[in-house]
């Protein structure tokens, strides 16, 4: 069974049909990107595979939990799905410590002591051992998204879904957000990624989804879609953003 | 037309300043207390899952928010005894104060609520906190530290409104005006003194605020 499923989904905004339809299958250790125009349905997609948004037909399952709008259902989803945003939505008025201890402490129940060894030691992995105590107010954009990654592995996820995580940042700060990604999949964490940074998404990942209109237009190993891209969609849209 | 300050002649009646001032004090701690938790569960309620919560909650502020003050509490002083309910005096104020305050909290720490921008209760959720946790943990505090200056205000506004509560022989500090005045005959001078205090319970109560918003908002501003 692939860690994340998804068959014939389809979610309509009032009268707007913005998924028509889509499967797709991710395996544990898959790093897959998800390309493709502003407004073509990426972010829903990604929304529906932890609850955040509903859908009206089809089936999303992840980590063998049917994903069902229903709150204790997803709680305990929450545990195997990680999700990073594009303007971070640290919490203001906590610490960096405080932010990445929140969930061990209130959802998975961990001691105070536990929850801080475990914040400090995925703090390390992203590089940011000497913010602990900083306020989120205080830090760049790359180290604001950098603890908000830490965050969400907090949770121990089996699936991380980054949605545009790079595009609130200055150009320069892009690079040490991506290294942590690439650093996670060396570890095995399975990604799944709502992305513009082609480089990133032919060189590092390993499968391309690029959505159209609200469906999986294309799909492919990520060096054959970049190289020879099929349709005429994707050919444009790679001429475009290059 | 002259007319002769005489403080000097108020120097007996300093206890009862004293006794109304610390009854005064007594009321706006315990009203404040009170008024903002009250206020702060009624702004959860009105954002609740609960349809029939919510419009209790919308009911109670709109109720409150749109009558006078006075009729409030003489409608809980002399009106409530009708249904059962007899409060002293004492009671009656504390009640129409923490009433009164909750209802205008609550309005003011909602829209300090509404302003939280969606993606943190997003990120609460996706975390795996409850809508409950997500909003003690998480909205709370910054939705305080946004309307802090209003809320400060109208606690001072209801500090000032306690003077009204004499009209029903609570003994705080207007009372103890008026019934220095009514011994004394130095009106001028007793509402003067009066006037002066509250004066300086404001001023008080803004610092101690400032101090409170030192500890509380660590944070960088919003
Ligand atoms: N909360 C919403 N309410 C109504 N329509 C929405 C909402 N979010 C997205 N949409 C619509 O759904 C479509 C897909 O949006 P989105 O998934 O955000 O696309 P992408 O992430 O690829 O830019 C767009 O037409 C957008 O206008
Ligand atoms: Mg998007």
């Amino acid at each position: 069974m692939s860690l994340v499923s998804l068959d014939q989904v389809h979610k309509y905004y009032g009268e707007n049909h913005v998924l028509k339809g889509v499967d797709l299958k991710v395996e544990a250790g898959e790093v897959v990107s998800i390309i493709g125009r502003s407004g073509s349905g990426k972010s829903t997609l990604l929304r529906c595979m932890n609850g955040l948004e509903e859908y009206q037909k089809g089936a999303v399952i992840v980590d063998n939990q049917s994903v069902e709008n229903d709150d204790y259902k997803l709680r305990l989803l929450s545990r195997s799905v990680g999700m990073v945003f594009q303007n971070f939505n640290l919490f203001p008025h906590m610490t960096v410590g405080e932010n990445v201890m929140l969930a061990t402490k209130l959802v998975m129940k961990k001691s105070s002591a536990e929850s801080e060894m475990l914040a400090k030691e995925l703090l390390e992995k992203v590089g940011l051992a000497d913010k602990f105590s900083a306020y989120p107010g205080n830090l760049s954009g790359g180290q604001q998204q950098r603890v908000a990654i830490a965050r969400s592995l907090a949770m121990s996820p089996k699936v991380l879904l980054c949605d545009e995580i790079t595009s609130a940042l200055d150009p320069e700060l892009v690079g040490e957000v991506l290294k942590v990604l690439e650093k996670l999949k060396q570890e095995g964490m399975t990604l799944i990624l709502v992305t513009h940074e082609m480089n990133f998404a032919r060189d590092v990942g390993d499968r391309v989804v690029f959505m159209n209109q609200g469906r999986v237009w294309e799909t492919g190993q990520s060096d054959e879609v970049f190289s020879n891209p099929q349709t005429e969609e994707l050919q444009s849209f790679l001429a475009a953003v290059r | 037309m002259s007319y002769q300050l005489d403080f000097a002649g108020l120097v007996p009646y300093l206890p009862q300043f004293a006794a109304g001032l610390w009854a005064t004090i007594e009321l706006t701690v315990i009203s404040t207390l009170g008024g903002l938790l009250l206020g702060t569960l009624c702004a959860q309620g009105r954002i609740s899952k609960d349809a029939w919560l919510r419009r209790s909650c919308s009911c109670y502020i709109e109720i409150i928010r749109n009558t006078p003050f006075i009729v409030q509490l003489f409608f809980i002083f002399f009106g409530l005894p009708a249904l059962g309910l007899k409060l002293s005096a004492w009671q009656a104020g504390m009640f129409a104060m923490i009433i009164n305050l909750g209802a205008y909290s609550a309005e003011i720490i909602r829209a300090g609520i509404d302003a939280a921008p969606k993606g943190q209760w997003e990120a609460g959720q996706t975390l795996g906190l409850t809508r409950r946790q997500v909003f003690w943990h998480i909205i709370l505090l910054p939705a305080y530290q946004r309307v802090y200056p209003a809320l400060v205000s109208q606690c001072i506004i209801v500090m000032l409104g306690s003077a009204v509560v004499s009209q029903i022989s609570v003994e705080e500090l207007t009372f103890s005006a008026n019934f220095v005045q009514s011994r004394s005959f130095l009106s001028f001078e007793s509402y003067m003194v009066a006037a002066l205090v509250y004066l300086l319970l404001a001023i008080l109560m803004r610092q101690t605020f400032a101090l409170i918003k030192r500890f509380a908002f660590k944070n960088p501003s919003l």
